[in-house]
């Protein structure tokens, strides 16, 4: 995914009514966020958390209602993005070059999935990151590590 | 769906996943059938879009597009690899256990198609090899490489 800056603007939006406006403006600007019904848990200096509550419609296995690993792998990207934009390196926008997402077990139906991205490294070019996904059971649903690009 | 004519049993049972998973619905996925080659195709939606400013299907889509499509590929070829087998209820398919994704270009804000093509197959686990495209075959906007666990007898 391609995101731009001033969307999510470095390390002064933990704290207080503007960044929790900021914060649902961001995901509310992403139709494909906004859709899902994702909200943005917290953000600032590279680490980006985010949650989606359980949905019937967005799942993939009927026999279980398992949630879809699809929309498991749109808040790993989405969050994946805003961790690199949340990066204090100065970055104008972000987008995907590479991510890999293991699947460790399936979300338990009815609960609310989070997940958190850290962007790790970054260099002149290239931002790299590492995410996690979880329920209320603690051991991870999915992790993911991905590559992106940097735009300065 | 497919082309032309009532569909047999097995075509059905290909069209009861589609309309009859929640998130394949959800994301306005179908499954084009020509003879035996399988096409998966991404519907656009306003609602599949990444960024409102430089419009681009979310990169998280494109990997939800990508891994069904392995999945079915998995599930369909397993189905017609034995031709006098009795069709099964439900169209059995496997787990995920990780996905690959490279995104090649932006995608654009409309339909997507995606093949899928085994690179090995075994009696546990099969690794799969998926491209998508919009405007030409030739020119990919992702491609991926995943791990699936196979369906056992008795799921």
């Amino acid at each position: 995914m391609r995101l731009v800056l001033n969307l999510l603007h470095g390390n002064d939006m933990c704290m207080g009514s503007r960044a929790a406006e900021f914060a649902r403006d961001f995901l509310n600007s992403i139709p494909q966020c906004k859709a899902l019904g994702m909200e943005l848990v917290s953000a600032g200096d590279g680490v980006v958390e985010a949650r989606m509550p359980y949905r019937a419609d967005l799942v993939g296995d009927p026999d279980t209602g398992v949630i879809a690993g699809g929309a498991v792998s749109v808040m790993m990207d989405t969050c994946g993005g805003a961790a690199v934009l949340s990066h204090a390196g100065g970055v104008a926008g972000t987008a995907t070059l590479d991510l890999r997402i293991d699947y460790m077990r399936g979300a338990t139906p009815g609960q609310t999935i989070r997940a958190r991205a850290t962007c790790y490294h970054m260099t002149r070019h290239v931002a790299f990151v590492r995410a996690l996904a979880w329920d209320d059971d603690e051991r991870p649903i999915a992790t993911a590590t991905g590559s992106f690009t940097v735009d300065r | 769906m497919s082309s032309g004519g009532a569909p047999s049993g097995r075509e059905a049972l290909l069209s009861a996943f589609a309309e009859g998973v929640p998130y394949v619905r959800w994301l306005g996925v179908g499954f084009d059938l020509r003879g035996e080659e399988l096409t998966g195709v991404l519907r656009y939606d306003p609602k599949l879009i990444g960024n409102a400013r430089r419009v681009a299907l979310h990169g998280g889509v494109t990997a939800a597009f990508l891994e069904m499509t392995a999945v079915i590929e998995i599930a369909w070829t397993s189905l017609c690899s034995d031709p006098e087998a009795t069709a099964p209820a439900r169209l059995r398919v496997p787990k995920t256990i990780d996905l690959t994704v490279d995104y090649l270009r932006p995608g654009l804000p409309q339909d997507a198609f995606a093949r899928a093509r085994i690179i090995r197959w075994g009696r546990r686990y099969a690794s799969v090899h998926v491209e998508a495209w919009q405007d030409a075959r030739d020119r990919l906007f992702a491609q991926a490489t995943g791990h699936f666990l196979m369906p056992q007898s008795g799921d």
